[in-house]
């Protein structure tokens, strides 16, 4: 078990050691002059040599590199270009919204794609073909247009909801739940699309299997052998793709809460995006690396519960 | 034998291909779905490539006294914040997006195809490489690599559309390599590689066949979420402003929401039923070309055919004295698929069990044997539809509810599978597979349960019980599984045991201990037994009486000694005859019978 965890760990490490990698190459070799990209046109050419200087912009890449690991691992991701706040500190203060969000969407997704999958499996007939509609609609529209529909008819037209902003559950749990709400509903909908399809076809799969006859051979009664048997076998392949639909709402959430005006992880990114904010960027990056990372090693070991042989080998 | 079914496009030429395209779209043709979503694309690209002659204004031409204008003649659809044609922006943006989405899908399939067909046919180095690629593409979210490269790149819609293409290029490469990777050592490409085709010729003729039909469904899946995500780009502000996009329409329209909320709808409208026809477009192609669908469910409205009656060689009954525990009258099995070719697959079979008594079902494989096993314990597989009377203990199983069928699995009849390992499930100790049955159907405590499960695993031979008990399936040997089998078909006490093949899966010295078992146990517990086999040798060993079976059939019946003794159907005899002369082949029977040993 304790093997397992640390082969799992060291791969993600070596994950975000290359991604960190190729994201510093690609930012601050690929970026041009960018102390002039900070300054303008109209600064002077020794105004420009003195800020690559002081950026550290001067030196060999390699060297570079090295300095911003050497930081990295220390927790220091190193400081805005252009508001000089620490990129660590501005990611920590937004980071536990964009997770509230993306979590809650993961949690809601789980929850919901369970029944109506094992129905559509197990039932057939209409509720199958409702199911597979509804799910491959939930799978075609973009995500930021639910959370625009949402906005407009419960947010604005019915006032059911704050249309914008955030409240911190620590101030007020009803008004967390007030902003929250919608947008996870808008980040849920694709997950909740895809992990019902999975569970649909998981379901119908390992119905299929030999040791379900034999289960009911032994007189086991149907719901012991569906909801005991089956979705145990069944959950490990709908726990992987809510593994990817986890990757994927962590990106939606940037255009989400941008309409929901959330203060998350989308609204620095889109910021330092567009002044090209390297740093921030980098640190943005990395971070999302390590929570893909961490995400991916929990449900690996909730696989492994799952699913003795996993475990064990 | 467990042939994978080859795929039909096996030694399909070039010409014939080409008719399958046209067919493919023939036949997307009749599926109304599809032809709703390939009108839309249509008109989609109909209108983007003719948008200068189309479109009333100049795309980018502002006009302050038109600012947010409501729908006009002059504006059919009203003007934007800038004064902007809104009808005009709309069509000229199809051609961004569609370009776009294009050049997404390009290179991603470039990229995915050629990587997946070389990892997946020569393997090496270059799957260890491309494959960890793959998993690293797939770690960030798209969005955020977008973001990055934007970054550096500024705001140019080709190169976020062809970053993307790189970004999503493993959900080509996956489908890809693992196509490859199945049909690789299959004998079809051994043998075309054994004649000496080429490599290239082989991936064209016979890989790339078989990846063609997924391929084409995941590029409609792709353009959809390509259009969906350059559209999330520009809807940031991060698309390059200069042209018309519907992305940043919608972000024109989001920030005048309050006085022009119509100014949403339009791209809004335009981006999803796009991304729904592509989605939707892409499904169709897979119910065409895959035929998936629910296409295992049974078709109950058509009638059930008649199935004649034929004669049976019939050999006088064993023992009149014993009770009847099971008759079968006219059984009929048929598998009938909407759209599907319906199979028969047992055909008006009869079949008496007394108590104490082993009664053989023997054939060859696809005879029919298991299907009569499962339809008599009403397990047969979905789809399936059965006709006939299954007498057991006066009750006929045929008509009774589901619940009362419940009650006799396992404590009137049970069953032992043919294949162990793939009949326990992985996920629970053999312990607790067990227990539980044993639990419900008895209505005993857990520790009593437990109990006579640890007893019923020494009975069945298991050296040590409570560590078999505690064991996960994959954990024993298949010989030790198959003896958990059986454990378990008999921990209720049943009246009846189905064996179906029992000892086929395990090794030959296995196989004796196995037989011997059941054997003993059958003695022990005074049960009736059906013993499905191909083997006289078992049938001689064990059986009381006997029934053979044909396509469907049973042929001929009646006490073993008798059948041996005085073989009458002519089946019987080619059986007996393919066991006794070794050297003569005899088509179908050879299989079965060369390796499985003479009676003793």
């Amino acid at each position: 078990m304790w093997t397992f965890i640390a082969k799992r760990l060291l791969s993600g490490l070596v994950l975000v050691a290359v991604i960190s990698t190729l994201a510093f190459l690609l930012l601050y070799v690929g970026s041009g002059d960018i102390a002039r990209h900070i300054l303008g046109q109209s600064a002077t050419a020794q105004g420009v040599a003195q800020k690559r200087a002081q950026l550290g912009l001067d030196r060999p890449v390699l060297a570079q590199y090295l300095t911003w690991v050497e930081h990295a691992v220390r927790g220091d991701l190193g400081q805005s270009w252009f508001t000089g706040q620490q990129v660590t500190q501005g990611i920590l203060d937004r980071l536990d919204v964009t997770l509230s969000l993306v979590v809650g969407a993961t949690i809601l997704s789980a929850i919901v794609s369970v029944v109506p999958g094992v129905a559509a499996a197990t039932r057939g007939g209409w509720i199958d073909r409702t199911v597979q509609v509804v799910t491959m609609l939930g799978f075609a529209i973009p995500g930021y247009l639910i959370a625009l529909a949402l906005a407009i008819e419960l947010a604005i037209n019915l006032g059911w909801f704050k249309p914008t902003g955030y409240v911190n559950p620590g101030t007020s749990i009803a008004g967390w739940l007030g902003t929250v709400t919608l947008p996870i509903l808008a980040l849920s909908a694709g997950g909740v699309a895809g992990v019902t399809q999975q569970v649909r076809g998981s379901v119908v799969d390992a119905m299929r299997r030999d040791y379900v006859r034999t289960l009911r051979s032994r007189g086991l009664p149907e719901q012991r052998v569906v909801f005991e048997h089956i979705l145990r076998n069944a959950g490990g392949p709908a726990l992987a793709v809510l593994a990817v639909q986890f990757v994927g709402m962590f990106g939606a959430a940037v255009i989400v809460e941008q309409i929901f005006a959330i203060p998350g992880l989308g609204q620095i990114s889109v910021a330092a995006t567009q002044q090209g904010d390297i740093p921030m960027v980098m640190g943005l990056v990395v971070v999302t690396a390590i929570i893909v990372v961490l995400v991916n090693l929990a449900i690996d070991l909730f696989q492994g519960w799952l699913n003795p042989k996993v475990r064990l080998s | 034998m467990n042939t994978a079914t080859i795929p039909e496009a096996e030694i399909s030429t070039a010409p014939a291909e080409a008719g399958a395209q046209l067919s493919l779209f023939r036949r997307l043709l009749r599926n109304p779905v599809a032809v709703v979503s390939m009108a839309w694309l249509a008109l989609l690209i109909l209108t983007s490539i003719f948008s200068p002659l189309l479109a009333p204004h100049d795309p980018n031409l502002a006009s302050l006294q038109d600012v947010l204008a409501n729908p006009s003649a002059a504006h059919p659809l009203g003007a934007d914040s800038a004064g902007r044609d809104v009808l005009s922006r709309l069509l000229f943006a199809g051609r961004y997006s569609i370009a776009g989405a294009l050049l997404t899908v390009v290179v991603s399939l470039v990229i995915g195809v050629v990587s997946g067909l070389v990892a997946g046919y020569f393997g090496g180095w270059f799957d260890t490489i491309a494959s960890w690629t793959s998993g690293l593409l797939m770690a960030l979210p798209g969005i955020v690599a977008l973001l990055a490269a934007r970054a550096v790149i500024g705001p140019s819609m080709w190169w976020a559309m062809a970053i993307f293409g790189v970004l999503i290029s493993p959900a080509f490469f996956r489908l890809v390599y693992a196509s490859v990777a199945a049909v690789r050592d299959e004998l079809y490409v051994d043998a075309a590689r054994v004649a000496g085709l080429s490599d290239t010729r082989i991936i064209a003729r016979h890989i790339l066949t078989v990846v063609r039909a997924p391929v084409i469904i995941q590029a409609a899946m792709v353009a959809g979420i390509a259009i969906a995500i350059q559209a999330g780009l520009e809807f940031l502000g991060l698309g390059d402003t200069t042209k018309p996009t519907w992305g940043e329409m919608l972000n024109d329209g989001f920030a005048n929401i309050y006085s022009s909320p119509m100014l949403m709808l339009w791209p809004s409208l335009v981006i999803g039923v796009t991304s729904i026809a592509l989605t939707l477009l892409g499904n169709a192609m897979r119910d065409v070309l895959e035929r998936s669908g629910s296409a295992s469910r049974s078709n109950s409205k058509t009638p059930m055919p008649t199935v004649s009656a034929e004669p049976v060689v019939t050999h006088g009954d064993a023992d009149r004295s014993a009770e009847e525990l099971l008759s079968v009258e006219h059984l009929t099995v048929l598998y009938d698929p909407p759209g599907g070719r319906q199979v028969i697959v047992v055909k008006d079979v009869a079949l008496n069990v007394r108590r104490g008594e082993v009664h053989g079902l023997i054939g060859e494989s696809g005879s029919g044997k298991t299907q009569t096993a499962w339809a008599i314990m009403r397990l047969l597989p979905e789809g399936a539809r059965t006709t006939g009377t299954i007498t057991f203990e006066g009750q006929d199983l045929s008509t009774v509810s589901p619940r009362q069928m419940q009650r006799v699995r396992g404590r009137k009849i049970a069953y032992v599978p043919q294949e162990p390992m793939s009949n326990l499930d992985a996920s629970f100790t053999i312990g607790h597979q067990l227990v539980e049955p044993m639990r419900l159907c008895l209505g005993i405590s857990r520790q009593e349960a437990r109990r006579r499960a640890l007893d019923l695993l020494a009975r069945v031979g298991i050296p040590n019980p409570e560590l078999t008990f505690r064991a996960y399936p994959h954990e024993v040997s298949g010989g030790m599984a198959q003896r958990v089998l059986i454990a378990g078909a008999i921990s209720c006490d049943p009246d009846l045991l189905i064996a179906d093949e029992p000892t086929t899966a395990l090794d030959v010295t296995v196989q004796a201990e196995v037989l011997e078992l059941l054997r003993d146990l059958q003695k022990e517990l005074n049960m009736g037994m059906i013993l499905v086999t191909h083997n006289f040798g078992v049938v001689a060993d064990l059986c009381d009486t006997v029934s053979v079976m044909r396509l469907g059939r049973i042929v001929e019946t009646g006490p073993v000694m008798d059948i041996f003794a005085n073989p009458t159907h002519e089946y019987t005899r080619s059986l007996f005859d393919a066991i006794l002369d070794e050297e003569t082949s005899r088509g179908p029977l050879e299989n079965d019978t060369t390796d499985e040993g003479v009676p003793a």
